[in-house]
């Protein structure tokens, strides 16, 4: 689990997955431009399992779900930051995706550090320096739709 | 304790006496909004899971908007698909083309929007609606695909900011300016997750439309909602706008309980200009030194688009010409916004200055079509949102304003106060 550190704040939806490609609904398709207007090299470089770290309001912007299939397509497990914008993290939520707010780590996880999450104990490892963050565990209501695989899996199941 | 009105709205549709911020929920919902970006998705999920009905078809309101008339083969086979899914739905308020429009200006104006609703719509500024007393809020395809099915959803209830404007508005400063403003102060992300409700003698003082502008804009301060408390005004619009009479109409207790409360007096505002590549990267107009010369000028959109807006912007418009090497779009939000303009010699007024006037919408605010921008482009745009790529190249630069500061760039070809156009 690899990590890709965007340092920057404001991180929006239109730089996960550009309105170009909103004529597009399939995860496949999307995960080709993740983050194509933030960063051109991404889908190059990011291997499945790898996290993305990054400032604060991550995912602000439009409620386009694709910016989470955009990232999930491309192997992204989890994205990381100093906190969330509303509606990506309940997009996050609602598909089983990860997306864990942890103050201050944009500024301290070197680029393409080692990390290892536990999700019950609220604490992220830098397996190369040792350094561990903690986070608040996600709520029980969040950790079950990640159980379940989604917000539809539960519902329509109950 | 007192209650705010979007915890009072959200407390009835929970079936429950109160609520307090932070607590989760799951609520009722009134209203349902669906585009043509977002709803596919929802459609297959609902075939996924072997779902053959949404709860309620007559909650459901589908207006494809974001990439019509259609601009490709990918984004006409989208609309086909929700077009025959609504048939299979038996939702029959489907707004298609040559009733269709920008769907934050055609659901109030179409009459589907009332206070004290929960409304839900697959789009971030569907906080729109919030300008005629609504809780509402944007949501993604999964939320959408849950609300279609069993017509409630989760809620955090969200803390509010109070927004109390006070002052009197100069000649010229708009509610754009207002909102511009509010950003600037409190940032991108300075309502995250909250509601922000606005009030005071200025709010008091601005027409329904003024106030959907401002509540549009919420969600650029990462707010979750955006309300006006319903008065006559709103009761006046309902009417104009065949709402069914039967309504809720709510407001703030006396001793409600915001998070916090922020004063603002708007005598001294300027016209504003958000500068790339945030919203809250306003400047007042009189602040701005260089010269800025602009490629394109763009009046429309959900924040924007509607008939006082492009009155304002057709008076700074008339008698004059769009230079050489400036372009200038304008987009009625709907139908009936563009039929109204015709008739009152709006679109006239804008092809004789040298414009082009568009069929309804989304087109370039979200970078669809429609006038898309190239790299080095410099464009000053009535819309919401001026992040990297917004508007087409990521090399390009979007600047946000009102109507009539637009229009005044549009004819100089720079970015100017539109009070002082035509003063040497």
């Amino acid at each position: 689990m690899k990590a890709h550190v965007y340092k920057r704040d404001h991180i929006n939806t239109d730089e996960i997955i550009p309105a170009r490609y909103l004529n597009m609904d399939q995860e496949a398709d999307l995960a080709k431009y993740a983050m194509e207007d933030i960063d051109t090299e991404f889908v190059k470089k990011v291997e499945k399992g790898d996290v993305i770290i990054a400032g604060e309001n991550f995912g602000c912007g439009s409620s386009r779900e694709h910016a989470v299939w955009a990232l999930r397509g491309a192997g992204v497990k989890a994205v990381i930051a100093d906190s969330f914008a509303r509606i990506f993290y309940r997009n996050s939520i609602n598909n089983g995706f990860l997306a864990i707010e942890c103050k201050g780590i944009s500024q301290s996880v070197p680029h393409g550090a080692s990390l290892d999450i536990d999700l019950k104990e609220g604490k992220i490892q830098d397996l190369d320096s040792g350094k561990i963050y903690t986070f608040s565990p996600l709520p029980d209501f969040a950790l079950q739709m990640l159980e379940c695989g989604g917000l539809l899996n539960l519902i329509t199941k109950s | 304790m007192g209650q705010t009105i979007t915890e009072k709205i959200l407390a009835k549709h929970a079936g429950k006496k109160s609520v307090k911020p932070g607590e989760l929920v799951n609520a009722s919902v009134d209203l349902i909004m669906c585009h043509d970006v977002t709803t596919t998705p929802a459609i297959d999920m609902m075939k996924e899971h072997g779902i053959k009905k949404v709860f309620d078809p007559e909650k459901v309101v589908i207006m494809p908007d974001h990439f019509v008339p259609n601009k490709d083969i990918k984004s006409a086979e989208m609309v086909r698909k929700i077009r025959i899914w609504a048939d299979e739905m038996g939702i029959n308020k489907f707004y298609d083309l040559g009733n269709h429009g920008v769907c934050h200006a055609l659901l109030p104006e179409q009459g589907h929007v009332k206070p004290g609703m929960t409304i839900v719509g697959a789009d971030s500024h569907t906080c729109t609606h919030g300008a005629l007393g609504a809780f509402s809020t944007g949501i993604g395809s999964t939320d959408l695909a849950a609300a279609l099915i069993s017509g409630e959803l989760w809620f955090k209830v969200p803390p509010t900011i109070l927004f109390n404007i006070s002052g009197t508005l100069a000649e010229g400063v708009y509610a754009k300016d207002i909102i511009l403003e509010i950003i600037r102060r409190i940032g991108v992300d300075g309502a995250r997750y909250k509601a922000m409700e606005f009030r005071g003698p200025v709010i008091d003082d601005l027409s329904i439309e003024a106030r959907m502008t401002i509540t549009n804009m919420a969600i650029e301060a990462g707010g979750k909602s955006g309300i006006v408390a319903p008065d006559e005004k709103t009761i006046a619009y309902l009417k104009e706008h065949g709402a069914e009479e039967e309504y809720d109409l709510m407001k703030s207790d006396e001793d409600a309980v915001y998070e916090q409360v922020i004063e603002i007096d708007v005598s001294d505002l300027q016209p504003m200009i958000a500068f790339p590549h945030l919203p809250d990267n306003g400047k007042a107009v009189t602040e701005i030194k260089e010269k800025i010369k602009i490629d394109q000028a763009y009046i429309g959109s959900c924040t924007n688009g509607r008939i006082e807006d492009l009155r304002i912007a057709a008076k700074i418009l008339e008698g004059k010409k769009v230079p050489k090497g400036t372009r200038c779009i304008v987009i009625p939000a709907t139908t009936e916004i563009w039929k109204q303009a015709n008739k009152e010699g709006l679109l006239d007024i804008f092809m004789e200055a040298g414009a082009t006037v568009s069929a309804p919408t989304c087109g370039a605010c979200l970078g669809g079509h429609m006038g898309i921008i190239a790299a080095d482009e410099k464009c000053i745009s009535t819309t919401n949102r001026n992040f990297v790529g917004r508007m087409g190249s990521p090399k390009a630069e979007v600047y946000l304003a009102s109507p009539a500061s637009v229009a005044a760039a549009a004819v100089s070809g720079y970015i100017c106060d539109h009070r002082k156009l035509g003063e040497k």
